[in-house]
């Protein structure tokens, strides 16, 4: 019996030792292992972001360009999802096949099988308005409210921009980003993107098992609200930017309008375009790809971008150049036998009386009178090197062949060759003015964007400086130009009466020269046609001008690809540009009904066009 | 019938004490586990630790009773009590019940009653009774096989309503018989054949690269560790005509044991069963199926920290991530709310009441209270060790109650019952001559 009793010890201790193994390794996961701590807060804590709305943009009427718009993301959370789920009925009512739906389940599944993920983004109002009523047939699916773009006035496509999601790249570039979140990737969006995106919110909250909300998590203090983005107010007008791009349908080419007084930008015309609503929600990334396999390019913003030489348009340069270098006086002739010939060659001119003045020279737009007057620029310093440096100086004062610094990305810089240009290709000191000779009618090498020609616009309409052009007037009630760069004149170092001259040759221009189409009744309209040549198709048909003479208030470039001369097709549209945004009344309907029906796209060939890209 | 007063003298206060602490910790916790802002009154019985409460109060009566009944009524109507027991287990498979795939359940009214949890308690009645009859010895086979069949008959009985957890728990009166006098080699090759059936499992699916290009999977590994361990004992044996046989058989078995594992997991063990064993030992990772309710129970007992997040601030166990959690996780719930700290006095608790109980047994004068006691502590022991054990995966899910503490009154009932009829019988201990 003592034998047996003493076997109590030995059951006693295997009581004993699973209890100790059991302390032990409670020890182990309550206070030495930390993962569980963390697993039951995935479990219980969901972090909801509170994504604030984009700031609206609005143009310099106080017209809404943008606004928000409700779209929802479909959310999944798989674990809900019952076994006798209506698969097919789901997928029609989504518009999906029954293989995307699976893969689409996976991922979700994937990701995690307790949380929500988002199972189909940025579903239309419209759509989800259907999807709505038979959702509760559903379980395991709810609706995550977000906001998508939109434009009423479909119109500035490229200067607004669009929104797209944050990719990995960027995540990692900025930390302020989270995947799923919004970015403006381009234009206006892209530009403003700090100011117009807000603050995102945050809330954390607790969730059971079948992911009910139970409450805050400790009383939320860890929770935010969003902060909306700030409004833009921009210096376009809507109205000129759409009637511009009704001028120019079915034509490629641009428009930019600048008010001298300021550096706004009116105007921001690039053609072909496309409707910005194309470009929002769950058909972007395949409207986008058609718009990139469209022969046309309409996502190529010529207003920026396009780098075309200036032409004739540019005779008003060399002739400011001239004047105050001196080599030139308004009572210079200089005689045109239809062309200027030098060392056996000659550079052609169209037929007209002779000798000419400075006026006339422009007026008719005289391509010997300008060989004079660059070649004596240069030839005035002792080497041709010199005399360009100096000629070019004046020229990149203009703003021309540099990045203008408006506020929109992708702005391209244009050319203006340096002398190791020409020493590159004529080896140094070998080259002389007559060598670079069509720099004198704005031909040759130089390339110019619109924006900067119409920025040179408003330099000549100023008298000699500019204000570094912009498209935003204030932001958040704040005004821009306490910006100091859009506020600081950038001058030429031409002396003002030298503008009056070139001025008043420009007004004559329209008054009886070359761009008599731009002409408006009773308001003083200065411009200068330009053709510009084109090695691969129709010349390229080009206008500068800006009114009123004496107190200007828009400066304008104008580029219709393959219009040929200046006169044709960009004079008459500058001048109806001028006159809606000066009178809001088109006086000459016959010549806008001429613009609005010109189809220059059906027929040019393809590649028909150098957009100087 | 003695004086009362008597009766109070000789009760074991402490274990009474220790059985209420353990009952009113568990409701405690069953009204964390299930604690809803709206319904906060105690005593709602929409809820179940309004129900439990009902039960505590009913138990409390019943071991009044207990206390106040004649110990020599267990002994003499023990074989009936079992017998009436084994009756309803046979009635529960005809007309019982089905409750998440066991007919284990008499629905009574509004209430079910469940027998397999009163047949511990007859059971062990039984056996106690049969091994306390003057002139048995343990080491006659016949004395096994009858212990045996008192044993087996309601095991069989729940393995047929398919409730193997319970069944299980039949397994624990090994420590009884141990104790009555059973060669300790029982319990040593009890230990052992699970300890390889784990073994097995764990190591037969590899597969091993031996040199000269050979292959070996586990199973034929272990065969082979097992005959080098042997050998190796029979090499250091000088008395090796004596031992040959014995070492043989030992392999035989083994192997035996080996070759049969996958027979039983995959054809005898039902699927669900084998798949929570799979995952228990870790060859199997499926948080989302099988493993799912010992990840979050892991996950909530582990979130719980040194001092635990304090009562009801459970978050795992309120907000229902833990799967039943009032019943089998019952634990759950003190591992996240009262963290290591709670954990520890609740673990102590338990092996103070089954010291205690051991303790009593050893100071019994009749051998009917000593065997019931220690039929007691053993069944007490088994529920702790797998139910505790499953809720920080040490132990594969079978679904037995932590006694005292989950929700549910047939359990509260038997094991009160279980237990007030060993504090009735050591309470008179000293009539026994």
């Amino acid at each position: 019996m003592k034998n047996l009793d003493s076997r109590r010890y030995i059951i006693g201790l295997i009581f004993l030792s699973i209890g100790l193994i059991f302390l032990i390794r409670l020890f182990y996961i309550q206070v030495l292992d930390d993962h569980y701590k963390l697993d039951a807060n995935n479990n219980v804590l969901r972090h909801i972001i509170k994504y604030p709305a984009r700031g609206l943009i609005y143009d310099r009427n106080d017209e809404l360009l943008v606004f928000n718009e409700a779209a929802y993301d479909l959310m999944i959370t798989p674990k809900l999802v019952q076994e006798d789920f209506d698969t097919l009925g789901f997928c029609a009512l989504l518009e999906i096949d029954t293989s995307q739906f699976r893969e689409k389940i996976l991922k979700a599944k994937d990701y995690s099988y307790y949380k929500s993920s988002v199972f189909e983004k940025e579903i239309s109002s419209k759509s989800y308005a259907k999807i709505q009523e038979q959702l509760f047939n559903y379980p395991g699916f709810f609706v995550q409210t977000r906001t998508l773009r939109s434009y009423p006035q479909k119109t500035a496509a490229h200067l607004l921009g669009y929104v797209g999601e944050v990719n990995q790249k960027m995540i990692e570039e900025n930390k302020y980003y989270k995947s799923g979140d919004h970015i403006g990737i381009s234009g206006i969006e892209k530009q403003y993107e700090k100011e117009l995106r807000g603050s995102r919110g945050k809330k954390i909250v607790m969730v059971d098992v079948f992911n009910r909300e139970k409450g805050k998590f400790m009383d939320g203090i860890h929770d935010s609200t969003a902060v909306s983005g700030e409004a833009l107010r921009l210096s376009i007008s809507a109205k000129l930017q759409q009637y511009g791009e009704k001028l120019m349908q079915n034509k490629k080419g641009s428009i930019v309008a600048i008010d001298p007084r300021t550096g706004e930008i009116l105007a921001l015309v690039t053609m072909p375009s496309y409707d910005p609503n194309l470009l929002v929600g769950r058909a972007r990334s395949k409207n986008y790809i058609a718009l990139t396999k469209d022969t046309l390019k309409p996502l190529f913003n010529r207003a920026l971008m396009a780098k075309y030489p200036p032409g004739s348009t540019f005779k008003s340069i060399n002739a400011l150049i001239g004047l105050q270098e001196k080599t030139l006086t308004p009572n210079t002739f200089y005689s045109c036998n239809q062309g200027y010939r030098f060392g056996g060659r000659k550079m052609g001119c169209h037929p007209h009386k002779s000798p000419i003045n400075l006026e006339f020279s422009i007026q008719t737009s005289c391509n010997a009178y300008y060989c004079n007057v660059f070649k004596n620029i240069i030839d005035k310093f002792p080497t041709t090197e010199e005399g360009y440096l100096v000629w070019r100086n004046y020229v990149t004062s203009f703003g021309l062949g540099k990045k203008t610094g408006l506020d929109l990305p992708n702005e391209r810089s244009g050319f203006v060759p340096g002398a190791d240009y020409y020493d590159r290709y004529y080896l140094k000191g070998k080259w002389k003015s007559t060598t670079i000779l069509s720099l004198a009618i704005g031909q040759g090498e130089l390339g110019f964007t619109p924006m900067q020609m119409a920025n040179m616009t408003a330099t000549i309409a100023n008298r000699g400086y500019y204000y570094t052009p912009h498209i935003v007037k204030n932001i958040g009630g704040r005004p821009v130009e306490e910006l100091d760069s859009f506020v600081l004149k950038n001058e030429t170092g031409i002396e003002a009466k030298h503008f009056d001259e070139v001025v008043e040759a420009m007004f004559q221009v329209v008054e009886k020269g070359t761009g008599t189409s731009a002409k408006i009744d009773s308001l003083e309209v200065c411009g200068k046609t330009g053709t510009v040549q084109n090695p691969h198709g129709d010349d390229h048909s080009t206008f500068i001008a800006f009114a009123p003479k004496d107190n200007p208030q828009i400066a304008i470039s104008v580029y219709v690809e393959n219009g040929y001369w200046g006169s044709r097709w960009a004079a008459p549209i500058a001048g109806l540009m001028i006159e809606k945004h000066l009178r809001d009344t088109i006086t000459r309907a016959h010549i806008e009904k001429r613009m609005l029906e010109g189809n220059l796209i059906s027929n040019t060939q393809p590649n028909g066009s150098n957009a100087g890209e | 019938m003695r004086g009362n007063r008597n009766l109070i003298d000789n009760i074991d206060w402490m274990l009474v004490s220790i059985y209420f602490i353990l009952v009113i910790a568990g409701w405690l916790n069953i009204y964390a586990a299930v604690y809803n802002e709206e319904f906060q009154s105690i005593f709602d019985t929409s809820q179940s630790y309004g129900r439990q409460l009902l039960w505590i109060g009913t138990a409390s009566v019943i071991a009044t009773v207990i206390l106040l009944i004649d110990e020599r009524f267990f002994a003499t109507f023990g074989y009936l009590i079992y017998g009436i027991i084994i009756l309803l287990l046979i009635a529960v498979i005809l007309i019982g019940a089905e409750t998440k795939g066991a007919t284990s359940w008499f629905a009574i009214g509004g209430f079910k009653i469940q027998p397999s949890e009163f047949s511990k308690f007859a059971t062990n009645l039984a056996l106690a009774k049969y091994l306390s009859t003057l002139n048995i010895k343990m080491t006659d086979l016949k004395t096994k096989l009858k212990a045996a069949a008192i044993i087996g008959l309601p095991a069989i009985l729940i393995l047929l309503q398919n409730d193997t957890g319970s069944a299980l728990v039949y397994g624990s009166f090994i420590f009884v018989l141990y104790r009555e006098g059973l060669s300790g080699n029982f319990l040593l090759i009890g230990l052992a054949t699970a300890f390889l059936f784990i073994m097995t499992l764990i190591f037969q699916g590899e597969v091993y690269q031996l040199p000269f290009g050979l292959e070996m999977n586990g199973a034929i590994m272990l065969t082979l560790l097992i005959a080098a361990i042997l050998g190796l004992v029979y090499y250091l044996n000088r008395k090796k005509k004596r031992i040959a046989v014995l070492l043989v058989s030992i392999f035989i078995a083994c192997a035996g044991l080996i070759q049969s594992v996958n027979y039983v997991f995959s054809d005898v063990l039902s699927p669900h069963q084998s798949k929570r064993i799979n995952v228990m030992l870790g060859l199997e990772s499926d948080p989302r199926g099988a493993g799912y309710n010992v990840n979050q129970s892991l996950i909530a007992i582990g979130s719980g920290g040194f001092s635990g997040k304090g009562f009801l601030q459970g978050t795992q166990t309120k907000y229902d991530f833990v799967p039943e959690q009032s019943t089998d996780f019952i634990f759950c719930t003190i591992g996240e709310e009262w963290g290591f700290l709670g954990s520890f006095v609740i673990i102590s608790l338990f092996m103070a009441l089954l010291l205690r109980i051991l303790y009593l047994c050893s100071r019994q004068r009749s051998s009917f209270a000593r065997i019931y006691g220690y039929g007691v502590a053993s069944i007490l022991f088994f529920h702790f060790t797998i139910n505790i054990g499953m809720t920080i995966g040490l132990a594969p899910v079978i679904g037995i109650p932590l006694p005292f503490f989950s929700y549910g009154g047939s359990s509260l009932w038997a094991f009160t019952i279980l237990l007030f009829v060993f504090i009735r019988m050591d309470a008179d201990r000293l009539e026994v001559l």
